[in-house]
């Protein structure tokens, strides 16, 4: 390798290496340090240290280990990378070394001005700095787009403020190559043109990459993964990269590289043809070194016969063959139905099987439903034909599935209706908002085998229960499978299964429901299967009645006395440039784009994992690969073509604490004219010394301070038409999109209320017109200032979205509706309230006594019963138990 | 940049410029008694105080200016304030924390008033104001069973730089010595302080860092080599780049020829009068270390010299003699690598 490159390690990264990861979260930092030692003793030149992991508290790993470090003078001779996506770890990393670091990265994100500020920041400690090609409207993927991105970077650098070029390192973006995807193919190419650019035009700044990226389709093929790296970088350096992260002992000579393999692999990578990619994958089998990875991209699987064919292309969720595969196969069949009892359900079987032992994941089972629903629509008119057949007959079993009543979030439920599809299951989906009655009769109607209820929203909880008591008055004995966000074991073995006699089970996740209604419908297992469950059951019940020994809580008089004693005297409410409410409409989606936090759409789709670390996770990163790129490409389709809109209310009043736990909402300046009145909930936990017990009451001014204090409200969706789009991918028989296009609402309608809180702050309220925040920390809540939402644990009851609603008329000014349980109609909708004091931060309310609840039932004029039935999962108390020894 | 700068500047480029002697070896030779540390508002002060030199600026001010005088008289060019231990880290052992910002004022005021009354048009004369290393580190761990563990962090060092230094330049000084440097993480932590500070107050002053290297390793005390300890403090900007104290000229030589080729600034020195005797006194005679700094003079190792401990006004004559008509060091321009370091350096090429 050329001798004026410098290696830079990889493995003291826990996003890049599972045993650093395993050895820092276990805190043993000492076999932790041996890694880095390691990598100094195999030659890395500098060392690049990653600490972002969810559940890591980065900062203080990154000071530990840093500090550790420098007592290791064999490893703490070399320059440390401090690399992290969050600022204040990096900035904490630079207070912790002597020497010269590099920062590692900063890039023109979030535009000019936070960029030039951490720059500036990084002269001050005496840092170089990684630039990565990445810019307001994304990371650069075109040549032309890399260098200009780095050109600008560099004059903003140099000109304004002086950085001395030799201290910039650009990095402009290693992607992977060879996935498959046409848009890929120039991505390394690009790197290395746009390399030689930056090294020609913009003198003295230097170039790095992380290489491991180049070759991930070839995950588990380590021979030609470590030919590419080689061969990229004999390209690259040539071109100008001076720096890189790499595992330096795993590089092989390039001259070593077997020739066949070399100019197929150079192919590739410099984009030499067309069918590069294929002829690399001819070939990669015959150089695998280990492992087993798959590439949609091989053809070779055409060879097979039909029923291999169709297996494989179930498996890999393949469409683009199936209508002359399943036609092949007809003709081949005696009956139509064959070929599904046959091939289709083979392949099926095996994408179970592989489901069942993790093996495959949630998206990728959903891709295969998408292929096999295709290839039963070829069938079905030729079954039609065929009066023997009666397609349900082959069915393992009929699920009805339904959203109850109150309730309008179906994502869960739609996975769950295709996984068992997939299964062979017949479902019958009664969408969202289904009242009991409905269900009851469908049950009745179609014979059906299991009944699967789902609810996003704690009222929802209630509506179970409701359905469960009545499904027993009808003497039902059908199975209930409880599944949803805010559904529990605890909860369903508790309140739902006592109701019932029929068999009553909760569903974690879509990937147990095949599990539990196999088992539910088997002759052979289901006797065993309901007792293991219903004596499960039990023990939860029991442990649940011996766990009640009351939680200890403080009354509702003494924690109102410990309220959060904010010093008025001091304090000047800012004041929002607006009263009243103001609406918008037709939001542009490319603002919100940038803003989606995607760690919780993996985890719709069972992926579990924080974005972007998943996706270079060895179990899951392939799975959330191929779900990422397919989100991303509809996400682009969704903003371009404007399938959605965004459309938003947001509003302040004047405001005033009047009592301990309410706020009068005033029409008007003049405060004596209220236009609400909002009640909140104190927590009532015994709380240390010096920790208030929390009502989000306590951050208004109270009326007696003078103050003219204001609260704000905001209302936002992006989903109204989202259900139609949907509805139009359902009936194309493609679940896989119509669930997609539902899960990205929501996360435009969560970025929508991230970027209204933004210009709220910087602009509307204008108390914070010079923030700045990147994503990471507009994620993590780092600002002044909060937006609880009915719902959530600082304000549980749902029915405060109905005071809400009233003061915003977000019916009328964003077009989002209320359910009679609260839930707000389009799904992808959020709601809350601003609150501006600086104080003011987001908690959990806990568990609550019935002194605060009849309280509370009275400020709000409603009966107690009613107040418990909505403040249900925050009781600390059970409100049955109690009432029967209570005299009437 | 301001005239005072613009002065120094003219000066460093016509000849090597000389710095003072020691201020703490000249205190011990007045063989003062705690009540020389002492005023009224320090009369009932709990603590001895005796050794706290810096608070004679404020119980004992002529007796520091005349020491500043006789360096002036000697040929020094620059004074160094009698503030080496002037910050609240530093003074928390005496207790003394509330009188940082006045030791800082009134030190800075008795080297500038020196300076001027020295000061002829032709020969100008400056206040450095010092900014020593404190008592604590911020890269070593003072438990040994938990090398991970600090007793201070950057943002407390942060945090006393910026108070010293304001109350420094309020004080009037023309430039600044951040000195005897053990810890370069203290040191960038001071540096940080003053990028912030020549922000706020829209102008930079003239900054001296100087190193110390703690044996005949060769390494600061952190362990870093000279190389990598320039690598660290480079994007200070400093007007000179350094070392001073712990060794004599005789074995500090190699380091300061190491700064000499490395620095793309003007390279300072100045060491102790040799190496301290079994009484802890230094012992070079004026002559001896005169002769060892023509010798680094002649080889064009530095820009600026001076003493540090041991050294007295005798010494600075006799330096300033041995040097007056030998050309400084040339500053040399090195291409544009990026420089980085651990405790050693790592050079990526342009």
């Amino acid at each position: 390798m050329n001798g004026l490159f410098v290696n830079i390690g990889e493995r003291t990264n826990v996003a890049g290496s599972a045993k650093f990861r395993k050895f820092i979260t276990e805190g043993n930092f000492g076999a932790a340090l041996d890694i880095a030692r390691q990598q100094v003793e195999n030659g890395a030149q500098i060392i690049d240290i990653n600490m972002d992991e969810g559940l890591l508290d980065s900062e203080a790993a990154m000071v530990r280990f840093l500090n550790l470090i420098a007592a290791e003078p064999d490893i703490s001779r070399v320059p440390v990378m401090i690399d992290s996506s969050k600022w204040s770890v990096i900035e904490a990393g630079l207070k912790c070394v002597q020497g010269k670091a590099i920062v590692n990265s900063l890039s023109l994100k979030e535009g000019e001005a936070s960029f030039l500020e951490q720059a500036e920041e990084c002269r001050r400690y005496g840092a170089a700095m990684v630039v990565m090609a990445f810019d307001e409207n994304g990371q650069a993927e075109t040549e032309d787009q890399k260098f200009e991105i780095c050109q600008r970077a560099y004059n903003l650098l140099t000109e304004k403020i002086g950085i001395a070029p030799e201290d910039i390192i650009f990095d402009p973006n290693i992607f992977a190559v060879a996935t498959g995807i046409e848009e890929h193919n120039d991505y390394a190419r690009a790197f290395i043109a746009a390399t030689k650019r930056i090294r020609q035009n913009l003198p003295g700044a230097h170039v790095s990459g992380g290489l491991s990226n180049v070759s991930f389709s070839f995950r588990g093929n380590n021979r030609v993964r470590e030919a590419m790296h080689s061969a990229f970088l004999y390209h690259a350096i040539q071109a100008g990269m001076d720096m890189g992260i790499v595992n330096a002992g795993q590089l092989t000579v390039y001259e070593d590289i077997p020739k066949d393999l070399l100019e197929r692999v150079e192919d590739v990578l410099l984009n030499r043809r067309p069918d590069a990619t294929e002829r690399l994958l001819e070939i990669a089998e015959s150089h695998r070194g280990k492992g087993a990875a798959k590439s949609t991209s091989d053809l070779t699987w055409r060879k097979g016969n039909v029923n291999a064919r169709l297996s494989y292309a179930l498996v890999n969720g393949i469409g683009d063959f199936v209508n002359e595969d399943v036609e092949e196969a007809r003709l081949e069949a005696e009956r139509p139905l064959d070929v599904i009892e046959g091939p289709l359900m083979d392949g099926m079987n095996i994408v179970g099987d592989l489901f069942g032992a993790g093996k495959m994941f949630l998206p990728q089972v959903v891709k295969s439903a998408r292929v096999m629903k295709k290839a039963v629509g070829i069938l079905i008119p030729y079954m039609e034909d065929d009066e023997n057949s009666g397609n349900s007959s082959s069915k393992a079993g009929k699920i009805l599935m339904a959203t109850v009543k109150g309730d309008v979030h179906d994502i869960g439920k739609n996975i769950v209706g295709v996984v068992l599809q997939c299964n062979n299951y017949e479902v019958i989906d009664l969408g969202v908002m289904v009242p009991v009655t409905q269900i009851i009769t469908t049950a009745k109607q179609k014979n059906i085998d299991v009944i699967g209820l789902s609810g996003l929203i704690t009222p929802s909880l209630d509506e179970m229960c409701n359905v469960a008591t009545e499904m027993e008055r009808e003497g039902l004995k059908t199975p209930l499978l409880i599944g949803g966000a805010t559904t529990s074991r605890l909860h369903t073995a508790v309140k739902v299964a006592p109701r019932y006699h029929g068999t009553t089970v909760h569903v974690p996740d879509a990937s147990k429901a095949v599990g539990v209604v196999s088992d539910l419908l088997s002759n052979n297992r289901r006797q065993e299967y309901e007792q293991t469950i219903r004596a499960s059951y039990e023990r939860i019940r029991e442990g649940y009645a011996r766990g009640q020994t009351h939680e200890d809580r403080v009354t509702i008089v003494e924690a109102r006395k410990n309220c959060l004693a904010i010093n008025w005297t001091s304090y000047l409410p800012p004041q929002p440039t607006f009263l009243g409410t103001k609406s918008f409409d037709k939001f542009d989606l490319i603002e919100l784009e940038p803003l989606i936090d995607w760690t919780p759409f993996f985890r719709t789709w069972d992926l579990v994992g924080k974005y972007p670390r998943i996706l270079e996770d060895e179990r899951i990163g392939k799975a959330a690969n191929e779900l990422f790129t397919d989100a991303r490409s509809m996400l682009k389709q969704i903003v371009k073509e404007k399938w959605l809109s965004a459309r938003g209310v947001v509003g302040f009043w004047p405001a005033n604490r009047i009592r301990e736990d309410d706020v009068a909402v005033y029409v008007d300046e003049g405060r004596d004219q209220q236009c609400a009145k909002l009640h909140f909930l104190r927590q009532q936990m015994p709380r240390k010394p010096g920790s208030a017990n929390l009502s989000l009451a306590d951050f208004i001014a109270p009326k007696e301070s003078g103050l003219a204090d204001h609260i704000g409200a905001f209302a936002v969706s992006v989903g109204a038409e989202a259900d139609s789009i949907a509805q139009r991918f359902e009936e194309a028989q493609d679940d896989y999109s119509a669930i997609m296009v539902k899960a990205l609402a929501d996360r435009l309608a969560e970025a929508f209320a991230e970027r209204m809180h933004q210009m709220v702050r910087i602009q509307h309220w204008g108390y914070a017109p010079n923030e700045q925040l990147d994503n990471d920390r507009l994620i993590a809540e780092d600002y002044t200032g909060i937006r609880p939402a009915p719902g959530y644990p600082a304000c549980p009851d749902h029915t405060a979205k109905g005071t809400l609603f009233k003061l915003l008329s977000a019916k009328e000014s964003a077009g989002i509706e209320l359910t009679e349980s609260y839930a707000m109609h389009p799904a992808a909708s959020v709601s809350g309230f601003y609150f501006s004091h600086p104080e003011s931060r987001y908690f959990g309310l806990g568990k609550i006594e019935r002194d605060q609840v009849e309280d509370y039932a009275k400020r709000k004029g409603i009966s107690t019963r009613e107040a418990e039935r909505w403040l249900a999962p925050n009781l600390a108390y059970d409100p049955n138990l109690q009432k029967e020894n209570a005299p009437d | 940049m301001t005239e005072r700068a613009e002065k120094l500047e003219a000066l460093a480029q016509q000849r090597i410029v000389i710095l003072d002697g020691a201020m703490g070896t000249m205190i011990q030779g007045l063989k003062l008694d705690e009540a020389d540390f002492r005023n009224e508002r320090l009369a009932a002060h709990n603590i001895e105080l005796r050794g706290n030199n810096d608070l004679l600026s404020l119980t004992k001010p002529d007796a520091i200016r005349g020491i500043h005088d006789a360096f002036l008289n000697a040929g020094a060019d620059i004074v160094t304030t009698n503030t080496f231990n002037a910050t609240t880290l530093s003074q928390a052992d005496y207790d003394t924390t509330n009188l940082v910002r006045e030791m800082n004022v009134a030190s800075a005021r008795l080297a500038v008033d020196a300076a001027r009354a020295a000061e002829t048009p032709e020969r100008p004369r400056f206040a450095a104001g010092a900014l020593g290393p404190t008592s604590k580190t911020a890269s070593i761990s003072p438990d040994v069973a938990d090398p991970g563990f600090r007793s201070v962090s950057f943002d407390d060092l942060r945090k006393a730089y910026d108070e010293s230094a304001r109350a420094l330049i309020e004080g009037g000084v023309d430039l600044l010595l951040l000195e005897t440097v053990f810890d370069t993480l203290n040191a960038k932590a001071a540096i940080y302080a003053l990028e912030k500070l020549f922000t706020d107050l829209g102008r930079r002053l003239p900054l001296i860092i100087s190193g110390t290297i703690t044996d005949l390793s060769g390494r600061t005390l952190t362990g870093q080599t000279t190389e990598a300890f320039w690598n660290s403090v480079r994007h200070a900007r400093p007007f000179a780049i350094g070392l001073n104290c712990s060794l004599g000229a005789e074995h500090m030589r190699p380091y300061v020829a190491e700064l000499a080729r490395v620095a793309e600034t003007r390279v300072s020195a100045y060491p102790n009068a040799g190496l301290p005797n079994e009484f802890g006194e230094y012992d070079e005679t004026p002559t001896q270390t005169a002769a060892l700094l023509r010798e680094w003079a002649e080889s064009g190792l530095v820009n600026i010299i001076g003493g540090c401990c041991g050294t007295t006004p005798e010494h600075i004559l006799s330096i300033s003699e041995a040097v007056m008509n030998i050309l400084p060091r040339e500053i040399s321009e090195r291409p544009a690598h990026l420089r980085l370091c651990g405790l050693e350096p790592l050079v990526v090429r342009a």
